[in-house]
């Protein structure tokens, strides 16, 4: 820790490890908030923050380390015990009940009581209203949550914050879903919340905003702890420097780079709340990244570009013939086919054995008149998944008993036995162990040298260096920037991808 | 609750009185003071179910067996009767009986985790059964049955019969108990957002059995008013009431999906299939449209509920914000 | 992964378990087992049992709801529900009957029999995968909806006068002790055994009722699926209504009333998962067997006919209590 303390700190966490099965979320990191002061939490995805603030909320439990409040150890936090922790958190998506009012929600668990025992309706609406006075916000606290805005929503959290007197709040992404105008009125509460002496936790990607409202910095990467200290003694290049600069610990395939003819082209897709105005060409061979912050639109435009949604506006080509793709099964057949990043409930048909998923969208082919073919399909799905080396004790196996990287084996297999023509792999190797990480990318390799088209959307940046050829970085439903091979940098990519500066490179 | 709940109890009061109205304009008679209690008091029974299984659907649970339980509940008060236990005995104990048996329903749901409709489908035809064998499939009759037992519920007081009173009495109740207790408030976070409401400290589980043991109490307090009032007692009674139990909770916006509903909407959804039910014979329709009527009024409730939920989707792009 | 060289050398079988395993582990099994057991039970009980004549007119306790229980097994493995097939008999046979009144002959009866079955369906099939609304309150509603338009047209009344040869469906017998009924549902169980174990759509069937958006990832039209199996349904309440009705020769609205649960219970003690994602076909068969087979011997013992719903109650939530109840204290002994 570079950070010199002018005074204690309210909360410090040192030496914190967690684990799961097949991955080390994080190894011995420190973290330490302020009294009136904001720490920005800054790392790529993957990096280990949300893993931080689960245990800082008491939804984990670490495997080692210390807790300190006000310089004394405790134990660490419990879901339940939320209350008399003192750290509360603000979620992107808010962990509130749509049905409840305002004032019910600041105070479930803890409501004030009347008479027998009863909730003291008024006391809870006059202390809702003026805790939420408190912050600004002008609020009617009997209105019911599902009537309010994100940013609204917010400040109910904040205001149940405030109602359990916390002295520590995490603001985990707090900005993601929030418009301009809400944006600075949450700046503001920030600023009031400072004023109160609460030490907040404020975890963003977007640099304008830290440096707009941060005292200090903590950078994670992988795990661990890169550096800490005062935001005043840092820049934009010295953070984003450390937050992407790691060592090159990760292989990447070497790829003979010759590209094929245009497979696919996409003009002008637009949907009404989730992108617009989409274009690019993809080739033969190509693997083309899709970068930005979570959010930015990537995984809408390709569910509609894969027929779950439909496009407002706009045209795809493929070989140069209009496509026209209003559902999933029209999208497989013309070629392109899609690899959800929610693996769980968009991938794997958990229930089904491996073969039955691996043949389900080639039903068509290994059945005759409709009825199946059973040899045919085991014949299918041994071809696929033995290439792919999943590691199953027999095709007949339940697909949901397979660890995260199998699975996802699974689900690549299933695509490619339909014999696409585009293949779409949305945040191909998040949350999979080192080892299918490394047998994906290389898989993907392969892929594109047999002339498959390969779109890959990714928030990890050395992925996206490492694998594609050329990146197309969207932010806000947008495209912002595309990068050929030789143009792409971590810096560019992180740059355009937070909007820093508003340079779009070509 | 919300605006847009209110919104729709205001749109049912206003069908509601709409619907007197048209009546009246015919049939004077209809909006007599003494009519108008007397629809009440025939609802009575209605408005009670419908507001005990509005908190079992607001934890993401029903209760088919509600009828069931009322009927069994309803036998045993009116055997407890002939056998000559007093009226101070028998209410307890036909509440307490209702208690279990929702119990039962609750506990299967909260140990076993096994779906609420397969366990009251379930239930509904065991209990519906066990009243044939604790009764031989016989009637008992208005005869057999002490004066008290049959006129209590008939007694009037403030111009109202006690069964009317039973009615606000739960009303009054329930909306202290779902709107001023934690428990009520519970119902709604379990139903509303049950992953949520474990990190608040509430236990799901626990929440939905509550539910349970109170649908069931009430049954068995309607079961006891509801065969004084007929002055008879048999293995059908109340056959297929659920489901005017549950159109009642769809009418008046109670969301079969868990976490909406308010007592208010409960209490009018069940005034309007009472208020339908009493009109009928007096406008010359037939009393077997009701049932096709209260179908269809399920039907149109729910397409209404689904187009007033659907939630927005997120709204990436700036442009759009304020739009959305 | 990387390269061929590497995954010549692995290879995953098809199947650990054989198949001769899976079978005697399996639920079907084990229903076969309590079907022998009630049969040799029930034969010693009483010495009518085994008479081939009333072994047969016992079928009639379960042939019209193993129609049903066909199709509702679909839509249940597919993780939907339909309660409104009870109330689809008898809006079907008030159809019928009003037909009867305006000189309709057999073959009009029963294309107005199934038709009508046919439209129910695809009332509720549009309500739910056109409108997007819970099936299980939809056809609660349709339930209170379909019966109560056959109270509309008879009130207390009944229809009568069906045709002579009407009452073949119900009553006729195809070859010795073999009722048209049993024929009819023997062929009906081989069609939807085949569809549902060895066709496409079957497999779609099971992907939905697993996982409806992978399913849809995967490029199933999940919703056109869900349409055909409502008008399955529906179409077998419709087959259901010509039978029942035949066989009684009359329609009063009260016809079949609860029969919805039997089929649930039917298909639930048969083995399919009523969240949906499993079951099979010959499980619902064996459990029909089941319920026939004591529903008969209860007959045979002057048990009345209440008694026997307690047990389908019971037999219902047992079959889903006690594998989860075994599971719990499996777990607390560690």
């Amino acid at each position: 820790m570079q950070a010199s303390p002018s005074d204690r700190p309210v909360l410090r966490l040192s030496g914190i490890s967690k684990s799961f099965p097949g991955v080390r979320a994080l190894s011995g990191v420190s973290l330490a908030l302020y009294p009136g002061e904001v720490t920005a939490l800054i790392g790529e995805n993957g990096a280990g923050k949300s893993t931080m603030v689960k245990i800082l909320t008491g939804i984990y439990q670490p495997d080692a380390g210390t807790i300190e409040v006000d310089g004394q150890v405790t134990a660490f936090p419990t879901a339940a015990a939320e209350a008399t922790a003192g750290v509360t958190a603000i979620h992107q998506e808010t962990v509130l009940f749509d049905e409840l009012s305002v004032a019910e929600n600041i105070f479930l668990g803890h409501a004030p009581r009347g008479r027998f025992g009863l909730i003291d309706k008024a006391a809870m609406v006059a202390q809702a209203r003026a805790l939420l006075a408190r912050i600004g916000a002008n609020l009617d606290p009997t209105i019911t949550l599902k009537d309010l805005g994100i940013a609204n929503k917010h400040l109910v959290a904040i205001a149940r914050a405030l109602s359990i007197d916390a002295r520590v709040v995490v603001m985990d992404e707090p900005t993601a879903a929030l418009s301009y105008k809400e944006i600075e009125e949450l700046y503001e509460l920030v600023e009031r919340l400072k004023a109160e002496g609460k030490a907040i936790l404020f975890i963003s990607h977007k640099f304008d905003e830290i440096f707009r409202i941060a005292d200090r910095w903590t950078v994670f990467r992988d795990g661990e702890l890169v550096g800490a200290g005062m935001m005043n003694a840092v820049d934009e290049a010295q953070l984003v420097q450390m937050m992407v600069g790691r060592p090159v610990d990760q292989i990447f395939p070497k790829r003979q780079h010759s590209l094929g003819a245009p497979v696919l082209t996409v003009a002008g897709y637009c949907h009404p709340t989730e992108f617009q105005d989409i274009n690019f060409t993809l080739h033969m061979g190509e693997i083309l990244g899709f970068y930005g912050l979570v959010g930015a639109g990537r995984s809408e435009f390709m569910q509609a570009l894969f027929g779950i949604t439909r496009p407002s506006k706009g045209a795809c080509r493929i070989d140069d013939r209009i496509a026209v793709i209003r559902s999933t099964a029209q999208a497989i057949a013309h070629g392109i086919v899609y690899v959800p990043e929610d693996r769980g409930r968009q991938g794997a048909v958990k229930g089904l054995p491996i073969y039955q998923n691996v043949t389900l969208p080639s039903l068509g082919r290994t059945s005759r008149h409709g009825f199946l073919r059973l040899a045919r399909e085991f014949a299918l799905a041994r071809q696929y998944t033995e290439r792919l080396d999943l590691r199953a004790a027999a095709l007949d196996q339940d697909v949901g008993l397979l660890s995260g990287g199998n699975q996802q084996k699974v689900v690549i297999a299933k695509w490619l036995a339909t014999r696409p023509r585009v293949i779409i792999l949305d945040e191909p190797t998040k949350g999979i162990d080192i080892g299918s990480k490394a047998a994906v990318h290389a898989f993907m390799a392969e892929l594109a040298a047999e002339g498959l088209a390969v779109i890959m959307v990714s928030s990890e940046i050395p992925e996206v260096l490492g694998m594609s050829d050329r990146v197309i970085v969207m932010r806000e439903g947008r495209m912002v920037a595309e990068f050929g091979k030789a143009a792409m940098s971590p810096e560019a990519l992180v740059r355009a991808a937070a909007g820093i500066g508003e340079r779009a490179a070509a | 609750m919300s605006r847009a709940l209110k919104s729709r109890e205001a749109l049912l009061g206003l069908a509601i009185m709409l619907l007197i109205g048209l009546i009246a304009t015919r049939f004077p008679d209809f909006v007599a003071p003494s009519n108008l209690a007397n629809v009440f008091n025939d609802t009575a029974a209605l408005i009670i179910l419908a507001l005990a299984q509005m908190v079992v659907i607001l934890t993401k649970c029903i209760d088919l067996s509600i009828a069931a339980t009322l009927a069994l509940c309803g036998m045993v008060a009116a055997m407890l009767d002939v056998a000559g236990v007093p009226m101070a005995v028998i209410v307890p104990l036909a509440m307490a009986l209702g208690a279990c048996l929702g119990a039962v329903n609750g506990l299967l749901v909260w140990k076993l985790q096994i779906p609420p409709i397969v366990v009251t489908l379930g239930t509904m035809t065991i209990y519906r059964g066990i009243i044939f064998l604790i009764s031989g499939g016989k009637w008992i009759n208005d005869q057999e049955m002490s004066p008290l037992f049959k006129s209590l519920p008939r007694m009037e007081f403030l111009w109202l019969p006690v069964l009317s009173w039973c009615a606000v009495a739960v009303v009054a109740i329930f909306a202290v108990l779902v709107g001023r207790t934690p428990l009520g408030r519970s119902f709604f976070a379990v139903g509303g957002n049950a992953h949520a409401a474990v990190y608040t400290g509430i236990n799901v589980g626990r929440t939905q059995f509550a539910a349970f043991v109170i649908s069931g109490a009430l049954a068995g307090l309607v079961g006891y008013l509801w065969v004084a009032r007929y002055a008879v007692a048999y293995v059908d009674i109340a056959n297929g009431f659920e489901l005017d139990v549950v159109a009642a909770c769809v009418i008046g916006g109670v969301s079969i999906a868990g976490g909406v509903g308010s007592v208010g909407g409960a209490v009018l959804g069940a005034l309007f299939l009472g208020v339908i039910k009493n009109a009928l014979p007096v406008i010359g329709i037939s009393p077997f449209w009701q049932m096709a009527i209260s179908g269809t009024a399920i039907i149109l409730a729910i397409a209404v509920n689904a187009t007033e939920g659907r939630s927005r989707g997120r709204v990436i792009l700036k442009s759009a914000e304020h739009v959305a | 992964m990387t390269g061929a060289s590497a995954t010549k050398g692995r290879q995953i079988p098809d199947s650990l378990t054989h198949p001769a395993t899976r079978l005697l582990k399996s639920w079907e099994s084990l229903l076969a087992v309590v079907v022998v057991v009630i049969f040799v039970t029930n034969s010693f009980a009483s010495p009518y049992f085994l008479d081939p004549w009333s072994l047969s007119d016992a079928t009639y306790n379960v042939t019209e709801k193993l129609m049903i229980a066909f199709a509702m097994a679909l839509l249940i493995i597919a993780g939907e529900i339909d309660l409104s097939v009870a109330s689809i008999i008898a809006l079907a046979s008030t159809a019928m009957g009003f037909a009867v009144t305006l000189g309709a002959g057999t073959p009009e009866l029963v294309a107005i029999g199934v038709g009508v079955g046919l439209i129910c369906g695809l009332f509720n099939a549009v309500l739910v995968t056109g409108i997007g609304l819970p099936s299980i309150v939809v056809t609660i509603g349709t339930m209170s909806l379909f019966r109560g338009l056959s109270y509309i047209v008879l009130g207390d009344k009944a229809y009568t006068g069906y045709p002579a040869d009407f009452a073949f469906f119900g009553q006729g017998y195809v070859w010795w002790v073999f009722s048209f009924e049993l024929v009819l549902v023997a062929g009906l169980g081989g069609v939807f055994g085949v569809l549902l174990h060895r066709t496409n759509f079957g497999r779609a069937v099971y992907a939905i009722g697993n996982n409806p958006t992978g399913a849809l990832f995967s490029g199933i039209r999940v919703a056109r699926v869900k349409f055909i199996l409502f008008l399955l349904t529906g179409l077998m309440s419709g087959i259901a209504s010509v039978c029942l009705t035949s066989r009684l020769g009359s329609t009063r609205p009260s016809i079949a009333v609860g029969a919805e649960l039997e089929v649930v219970t039917m298909v639930v003690l048969g083995g399919v998962n009523i969240l949906g994602g499993s079951g099979t076909i010959p499980g619902v068969v064996l459990a029909a067997l089941v319920m026939g087979l004591v529903t008969f011997g209860f007959g045979l013992l002057n048990v009345p006919g209440i008694v026997m719903s307690i047990f389908i109650g019971l037999l219902l939530i047992g079959v889903i209590a006690l594998p989860r109840l075994w599971a719990r204290l499996r777990i607390q002994r560690g």
